[in-house]
């Protein structure tokens, strides 16, 4: 259930990680496409938000080439569907993310990232 | 019996049976249902923009089902792995995160027009171990300053929980202004012992006193919900004869029997064992 428009926002959380830490590498994942509701106006409102080449290079990863590499300016249906399909269809259930600093690991199960830090990785 | 949250860290606290009995109990169901649309009228989010929320202490999804059908998107985290399996059993849309609060967030800066928390803040009120990082003050200051910066400007967290006394709700709302948080405490039906309800709503910019803390509820509908708390009591509690039941004890034991037991299935984040587990708890004050 962590859907690509979650981890988009995610950053590694560890102690004194601060920069570089974005975006969690996904390794060893299972994905499942779930169909959402076509929502233009939440899509809209939400694109301001997004690190573009974060969200482009993990959809490639994941085997998803339907988005640009430049975010477009001219704003279409096609692109608002294929953004839609990446950003809330595309769930990853079973896997790590790795933060590219520190790599800490950030397993997934059950499609819930445990994002509990031990003791000494507290800020 | 005491406050859940004198008993047993929260993810033990709510292990697999209570997280269901929890869940499952109408009574409870519709107490958390109706302090979730009070919080989000308390947020009063712009009405035609469809919103991002994050829901703290999300637990079983009782808050998040109603995100769903009000139409937002949303995010939830808890510390309780089993309130998080009911939430999956429920089929709720939101993303869960296994997280605790008191360790802060990674969300990027702006990420959520809003959050809502229902009965969960009065968690953070107790110190797991000795570890520094583990005191109150501590854990409040890194969930507020994470909190301030995952939320866009301007937007508003709304909190309903339940302080045990003034101290603690001046704690709290010390820390969350430090953290560079504007707004204060809302109380609903204030005169009612049983009705009385306390939200914190914290604004995020909005400068100016643009925001302005809202007047919290009062009159009879307090009544009404005075009876509603009262009978939940009564139920949850008492037999007909008025004697207590399903009263666990919940001991050191009991908690290193859970804890082996979550490990075994699975559950890594299970916290370390140290000697303070299972001693008494008490609020900070
Ligand atoms: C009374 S339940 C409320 C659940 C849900 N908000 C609702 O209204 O039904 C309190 C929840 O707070 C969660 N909680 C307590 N301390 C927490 C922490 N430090 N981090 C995350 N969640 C926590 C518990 O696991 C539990 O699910
Ligand atoms: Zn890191």
């Amino acid at each position: 259930m962590v859907r690509l428009i979650t981890h988009n926002l995610l950053a590694c959380h560890a102690k004194g990680c601060t920069s570089n830490n974005f975006p969690l590498a996904f390794s060893n994942v299972q994905i499942e496409i779930r169909e959402a509701e076509f929502n233009p106006e939440f899509l809209k409102n939400f694109i301001p938000k997004i690190e573009w080449k974060a969200l482009v290079d993990t959809a490639r990863q994941l085997g998803d080439t339907s988005l640009p590499l430049e975010q477009p300016e001219m704003i279409d249906d096609d692109f608002l569907k294929n953004l839609h399909h990446v950003l809330l269809e595309t769930h990853v259930e079973e896997g790590v993310m790795t933060c590219p600093n520190c790599k800490h690991e950030y397993p997934i199960s059950n499609g819930i990232p445990n994002m509990l830090l031990a003791e000494h990785e507290i800020g | 019996m005491s406050r859940p949250e004198l008993q047993a860290p929260p993810e033990i606290y709510y292990g697999d049976t209570e997280a269901k009995k929890y869940t499952q109990n109408t009574r409870n169901q519709q107490i958390q249902a109706d302090m979730t649309y009070r919080a989000l009228e308390l947020l009063s989010l712009p009405e035609d923009e469809p919103a991002f929320l994050l829901d703290i202490g999300c637990g079983s999804g009782l808050s998040g089902e109603i995100l769903d059908e009000e139409g937002y998107m949303w995010a939830g985290v808890d510390i309780a792995p089993s309130m998080l399996e009911v939430a999956l059993e429920r089929e709720v849309e939101g993303d869960l995160f296994l997280q605790d609060i008191g360790q802060g967030f990674g969300f990027r800066p702006g990420s959520f027009d809003g959050a809502i928390s229902i009965s969960v803040l009065q968690w953070l009120l107790n110190a797991e171990t000795s570890h520094p990082t583990s005191s109150p003050p501590h854990r409040l200051n890194r969930f507020f300053t994470t909190l301030h910066s995952a939320l866009k400007n301007p937007s508003r967290a709304v909190f309903q929980f339940y302080p045990s006394s003034d101290d603690q709700i001046q704690l709290i709302t010390s820390i969350a202004q430090k953290a560079g948080f504007g707004g204060g405490i809302v109380v609903d039906y204030p005169n009612s012992n049983k009705a009385r309800k306390v939200f914190l709503c914290l604004f995020v910019g909005g400068g100016g006193g643009q925001q302005q803390v809202p007047k919290g509820l009062d009159g009879e509908e307090g009544e009404d919900s005075k009876a509603r708390f009262e009978n939940r009591r009564q139920k949850t509690t008492k037999d007909k004869n008025g004697k207590r039941k399903n009263v666990k004890v919940i001991d050191r034991d009991w908690i290193l029997k859970k804890k082996e037991l979550y490990r075994k299935r699975g559950k890594e984040s299970v916290p370390r064992d140290s000697k303070f587990t299972g001693r008494k708890r008490r609020p900070v004050f």
